[in-house]
């Protein structure tokens, strides 16, 4: 008689776990593909669709590249708070109070020029995601409330707050009905680079990508938060002051959703409307869960699952797939991929027993 | 506020609360064996829909109100896997499951949005019915309602007096203890997962089948991750888990009625109201923190020995 047990790796599993998280992913698309068929979609014209749609084209590249901005920054920000151990779930709500703080800056001050303007707009979107992030970390450390909870209720009351910012007092009168802000004033738009369809807000995320590798790698901050991540009882020994630590990791967790949100209502719509509130905050925390927290793998992850979803609103153009399906392949991919780190971090050993 | 007000806004928080009553009743059963699953949002619209689609097909609500617990347990079987076997981590096993959950209904039930099914109606218990003040809110309310008036008991009696209830907790409590005696403590948290997956699908079926009585998207909104707070609030315990959902079932009932009486409120300022409690009674659970049955291993996995 002989079984299968599964023993701890002393060492984590390297370059084999690329070919592991491929393998997820492939298994993912196949489920994704099951599911097209359920819906009555041809499954390998749907997939071939949805990867046209996503890699397949200039158009498809530069919109992928749009839609990885706010994920890429959303991403870095739960990646940071993760590394702590906190659970931020709360990206999407501190993303959208950054893009209220944005436009709350551009609708004062529609005078005001661009030098002036739009660091006026980053501080308040900052701020504004910054104590959307601070509060549950508060919570947390003072009264031991859940923090996956808090953050997740504060995503739906901040896409409310934003809701009743639009439909009520900032509504453009001139938008026949619409609930859209006025457009902002040009000194209130990041814009493009040059002559080329990118957008200054690429740049944006190059440098806060940097700043948070070195941030993490070098600073001390940077190393109490990963050995508190590690082990809090013993950070707290070593005299790390932990309470503070969460609150100003969540806090920097939350002011990076919030430049997201700056950039999205800045640079891609150039005013306020419900439709920025596009799931980026969870996406974001698929995406870091996969790059495993590392900055430059946040980056690729956030191009691809962006590039996902470019390819899912083709397919909804094309081939009338609900747009939900992007959701069920983000859910799959994640499921399969947590399921596929027992292979990096256990062996299978055969295992004689005796008769 | 006059009685004839009163009355029926407390048989709206009844029923508004049921739905939540059972899926926080299913977290409680799966936390109790030390899993945390964080999937009830998704777990519950998969229960929706399931009720929603046997109804129409079927003509039983009956019938859907089963299939969709089953389809419940179905869903949470995915955490199980994940978790139990891939030894996963629960917290994003849990929103992956949301996400999935919550993806594949809205992606399967789009044809159906607006449509409405045959589903539960009010049917009064004759004299209790009768009763001033406790019969109308009490016992004019549908079957599924009034099972609820049961379940939290029977789970009560379960986890404290009987054996298996007794080694589910061990599992959540003290995995490690409860292997040395013996117990197969993963096989007690299977039970802990499929079997609350169960309730949190029976709690999304009573929205379609017996609440809205018709399908839309994202028809949960936020419930399960109430439910998943509410367990907190209830100390882990079956039937302390009554109050706060009607509580909830309460706050959700006056912001329907604000709303149609034309009030000069904002409507986005009242739906805020059920997140906002969520939070204000999770710091309050919090600060007077008596003695919780937070389950001592929750949300740890079972490390293979060596």
């Amino acid at each position: 008689m002989s079984a299968i047990r599964i023993v701890k790796r002393q060492e984590p599993l390297g370059w084999s776990s690329f070919f592991v998280l491929v393998a997820a992913i492939v298994l993912s698309l196949l489920l994704s593909a099951v599911i097209l068929v359920i819906g009555g979609t041809p499954p390998v014209e749907g997939i071939t669709v949805l990867f046209k749609g996503a890699f397949g084209s200039r158009f498809a590249f530069e919109d992928a590249l749009l839609k990885a901005t706010p994920i890429f920054l959303c991403s870095l920000g739960v990646a940071l708070a993760f590394k702590l151990k906190v659970w931020n779930i709360g990206a999407e709500g501190q993303y959208a109070l950054g893009a209220v703080g944005a436009t709350w800056m551009a609708l004062s001050f529609p005078n005001a020029p661009a030098w002036l303007l739009l660091p006026a707009m980053i501080a308040m979107a900052v701020a504004a995601g910054g104590v959307w992030g601070f509060i549950p970390a508060l919570l947390r450390q003072k009264l031991k409330t859940n923090e996956i909870i808090v953050t997740l209720m504060m995503n739906y009351i901040a896409i409310l707050f934003l809701d009743y910012l639009v439909y009520g007092i900032w509504k453009d009168p001139a938008s026949f009905g619409f609930p859209m802000t006025a457009e902002f004033s040009e000194a209130a738009i990041v814009g493009r680079i040059g002559a080329t369809n990118f957008s200054w807000g690429l740049v944006h995320c190059l440098f806060l990508g940097v700043l948070f590798w070195v941030f993490i790698s070098f600073s001390r901050i940077g190393f109490e938060i990963k050995a508190s991540g590690d082990n809090v009882r013993a950070a707290r020994y070593a005299g790390i002051p932990y309470d503070r630590l969460v609150m100003l990791v969540m806090a920097l967790s939350g002011a990076l959703a919030g430049w997201a949100g700056f950039l999205e209502a800045s640079s891609t719509v150039n005013r306020l409307q419900p439709s920025i509130m596009a799931g980026y905050g969870y996406t974001a925390i698929v995406v870091a869960w996969l790059a495993r927290l590392n900055p430059l793998f946040i980056g690729i992850a956030s191009f691809m699952l962006a590039g996902l979803r470019v390819g899912v609103e083709g397919l909804q153009l094309d081939l009338q797939v609900p747009a939900a399906f992007g959701g069920i392949i983000e859910g799959l991919i994640l499921l399969t991929v947590l399921a596929g780190g027992l292979f990096s971090n256990y062996r299978m050993v055969w295992v004689r027993k005796k008769t | 506020m006059s009685i004839d007000i009163l009355i029926p806004l407390l048989a709206a928080a009844v029923q508004s609360g049921t739905p939540i009553l059972y899926a926080t009743l299913g977290e409680i059963f799966t936390e109790r064996s030390g899993i945390l699953n964080l999937g009830v949002e998704g777990i519950m619209i998969i229960g929706a829909l399931t009720g929603f689609l046997v109804a129409k097909i079927t003509g039983n609500p009956y019938l859907a109100f089963i299939a969709a617990g089953f389809a419940g347990t179905c869903a949470a079987s995915i955490h199980g896997i994940v978790c139990l076997v891939f030894q996963g981590n629960q917290v994003v096993s849990g929103l992956a499951l949301t996400i999935l959950g919550v993806g594949l209904a809205n992606y399967l039930g789009t044809s159906y949005v607006g449509v409405s099914t045959p589903g539960f109606q009010p049917l009064p218990i004759p004299l209790l019915a009768q009763i001033p003040v406790l019969g109308p809110i009490f016992f004019s309310q549908d079957l599924l309602v009034y099972f609820t008036y049961i379940i939290p008991f029977l789970m009560w009696l379960f986890l404290y007096n009987t054996r298996f209830g007794l080694s589910l907790r061990a599992a959540g409590e003290y995995p490690a203890a409860a292997t040395a005696a013996g117990l197969n403590v993963v096989g007690y948290r299977w039970l802990g997962v499929l079997g609350g997956g169960f309730f949190m699908g029976l709690g999304g079926a009573y929205l379609s089948l017996a609440y809205t009585h018709l399908w839309t998207n994202n028809l949960t909104a936020g419930r399960g991750w109430i439910a998943v707070a509410l367990v907190i609030f209830a100390f882990w315990r079956p039937t302390r888990a009554v109050f706060g959902a009607y509580l909830f079932g309460g706050i959700m009932a006056l912001q329907l009625r604000l709303q149609a009486s034309g009030t000069q409120i904002p409507s986005s300022l009242l739906l805020m109201l059920p997140y906002a409690l969520t939070v204000a009674v999770l710091v309050l659970a919090s600060w007077r923190r008596g003695k919780t049955d937070e389950p001592g291993a929750l949300g740890t996995n079972i490390v293979p020995a060596e």
